[in-house]
């Protein structure tokens, strides 16, 4: 196993200071490794997930080489050829577990923002305190952008979310977390090859969760609550200004809309499993609060936003990668982990081969069922 | 079940949809007009001719549009105003959007209809104030569908229209526009 920076990397180096997961602790289980700790319902604090993850490499002894950098990966006769910052590598068979989060994506229009506004990522972005006084103009209303308005706003800022195509869920459901709902009622364990449409499965954004103590829902009207002004999604800069689409009102309905059908789904699931006792009654949630009117532009060298932060997603980086398997915006060419080169696998990637896939938990049963490809692979090739 | 029909082929639109994936050349279209002045601010546009799928293409027949201003702009009112043509795109965008989202999705529809208003401070066009915009401040339509669905599914339908309408989306994002004279 090659790493080019310690066990546990990305949650080291490319979170936040205040991040928390949003999956709920007792959901964090790799194989024969889950928390067991006082508080199944918490969500980890970055500290938490590195021991977390630092331990399961101890107990499972996993023949970690850190500090090595994979520099390139190319077919060799029969098998592939590593070159690693610490030397060449020869090898039948190739899991590529780089990560899907490897960089944040920016939309190119960024080049157009004056250069008096400041600029940053999720990686780039450590707390509120190292912001510019002033305006903050997040974009993207996923997990990653309702997390960081939140917190730039609780810091006394301005803050503007521009808010695109969403996932709106409520922290908790008839009493439980909505990740238990997701977990239990089999959703999250559906499979790619029954999933309606595929690429759009595996495009879904984060859904708007934080991990807090106080368990609390952080949906668009939350941020309202607090103060965030909500515009459309950004569409394009113009003579120094921002124009935000005036479709907001439908994002939002696709979103209420969808939440809606996934909690009658739990609701039938319950039903039909005799559940209903153990939790609350149904519940359903008020509608995304429409704003009077949301402006459709924003003049960028007024002064009134001094940065602005990108929660526009993340993608992988296959830079290193010298098989031609990536597909022309940048994905991997897989079928559920077997990529399309002999003896070249996945792993981590959205929707691989379930839903969960991208999840802490949901590696288990991926990678018992590609790792059973590799094998018969290898065995194959004797 | 009994097989709904609202008439839309969506079939063919999602044996496009693949086809296209593989063949984004054939995916670009140019949709083409030719206007010409009348008197006043009375013009015609007609419309024939269009360009996709590799080729030029063309409508079984030309249709000619005319516009003009009311009465109450001291005009002939000879047609409609150039902005109506705009809810008129929008109107049937979304309206064939719902039929085709129904057809996809196996809902029948017995009627879909929809008013179009678009709020509009004239003092924009006419430099009377120059804080008011030109074009619509704001746009609300309003559906009224009979179809075998929940209010719910209704919605969605709707939702989904807009979604995937290119009148809306030209509405409500901007787009690069450049006017010349040849
Ligand atoms: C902001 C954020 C919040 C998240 N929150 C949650 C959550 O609450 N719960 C949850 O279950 N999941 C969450 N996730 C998803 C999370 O990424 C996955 O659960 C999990 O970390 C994926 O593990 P991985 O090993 O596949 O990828 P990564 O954790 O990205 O690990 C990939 C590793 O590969 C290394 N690497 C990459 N390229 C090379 C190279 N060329 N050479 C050598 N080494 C290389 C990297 O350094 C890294 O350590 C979150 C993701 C993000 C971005």
């Amino acid at each position: 196993m090659l790493e080019r920076g310690e066990v546990a990397n990305s949650w080291r180096r490319e979170r936040w200071d205040s991040l928390r997961l949003l999956t709920p602790n007792w959901q964090s289980r790799l194989p024969g490794h889950h928390y067991e700790g006082p508080d199944p319902d918490g969500y980890m604090t970055m500290g938490e997930v590195v021991e977390f993850i630092e331990r399961f490499a101890a107990v499972a002894r996993a023949p970690v080489r850190t500090g090595t950098n994979v520099t390139s990966v190319r077919r060799a006769d029969d098998g592939y050829r590593v070159t690693t910052s610490g030397g060449e590598i020869h090898c039948r068979a190739v899991v590529i577990a780089s990560g899907a989060c490897n960089q944040p994506t920016v939309p190119r229009f960024a080049d157009a923002v004056p250069a008096s506004v400041t600029q940053l990522t999720p990686f780039g972005y450590r707390s509120p305190s190292e912001l510019p006084d002033g305006g903050v103009l997040v974009v993207g209303a996923s997990a990653t952008g309702v997390q960081l308005a939140a917190e730039l706003r609780r810091s006394g800022r301005p803050v503007i979310l521009s808010v695109g195509e969403h996932v709106r869920l409520p922290r908790l459901y008839r009493g439980r977390d909505v990740l238990w709902w997701m977990d239990a009622s089999g959703i999250w364990d559906q499979r790619h090859d029954e999933v309606d449409d595929l690429t759009r499965a595996r495009r879904l954004p984060s859904p708007q969760l934080v991990g807090t103590p106080e368990r609390g829902t952080l949906d668009l009207n939350a941020l309202t609550a607090m103060g965030v002004e909500l515009v459309g999604r950004w569409a394009a800069v113009r003579d120094g200004k921002a124009l935000f689409s005036g479709g907001l009102r439908n994002v939002f309905s696709l979103a209420d809309l969808k939440m809606r059908r996934l909690l009658d789904t739990f609701d039938d699931w319950a039903k039909e499993h005799g559940r209903d006792a153990e939790v609350d009654p149904p519940e359903r949630f008020a509608p995304t609060h429409v704003p009077e009117s949301a402006r459709w532009q924003l003049d960028l060298a007024s002064g009134e936003i001094r940065t602005i932060v990108w929660a526009t997603g993340y993608r992988p980086d296959y830079g290193w990668l010298d098989v031609p398997v990536v597909d022309e915006k940048g994905r991997l060419r897989h079928e559920g982990g077997v990529v399309d080169s002999p003896g070249l696998y996945a792993l981590g990637l959205p929707v691989l081969r379930r839903r969960k896939s991208t999840f802490i938990h949901g590696i288990e049963d991926d990678a018992g069922e590609v790792i059973d490809h590799l094998t018969r692979h290898l065995a194959g090739n004797r | 079940m009994t097989t709904i029909d609202n008439g839309v082929n969506v079939q063919a639109l999602l044996d496009a949809r693949e086809v296209l994936k593989g063949a984004p050349e054939a995916a670009q279209f140019t949709w083409r007009a030719s206007s010409k002045w009348e008197n006043g601010v009375h013009s015609t546009t007609k419309i024939q001719n269009f360009f996709g799928l590799g080729q030029e293409q063309s409508h079984k027949s030309e249709t000619v549009f005319t516009a003009d201003h009311p009465e109450v702009f001291a005009a002939e009112d000879n047609g409609i105003t150039p902005i109506e043509y705009l809810l008129v795109g929008l109107a049937s965008c979304l309206t064939a959007g719902v039929a085709s989202v129904a057809q996809n999705r196996g809902i029948q529809l017995r009627s879909v209809e929809s008013t179009v208003e678009g709020n509009h401070d004239i003092r924009g066009i006419l430099g009377a104030d120059s804080d008011v915009r030109n074009g619509f401040n704001d746009i609300k339509v309003t559906f009224t569908i009979d179809a075998d669905a929940s209010q719910e599914d209704i919605e969605a339908l709707v939702a989904q229209s807009q979604k995937r309408s290119a009148v809306f989306d030209a509405l409500t994002n901007p787009t690069n526009v450049t006017v010349e004279v040849a």
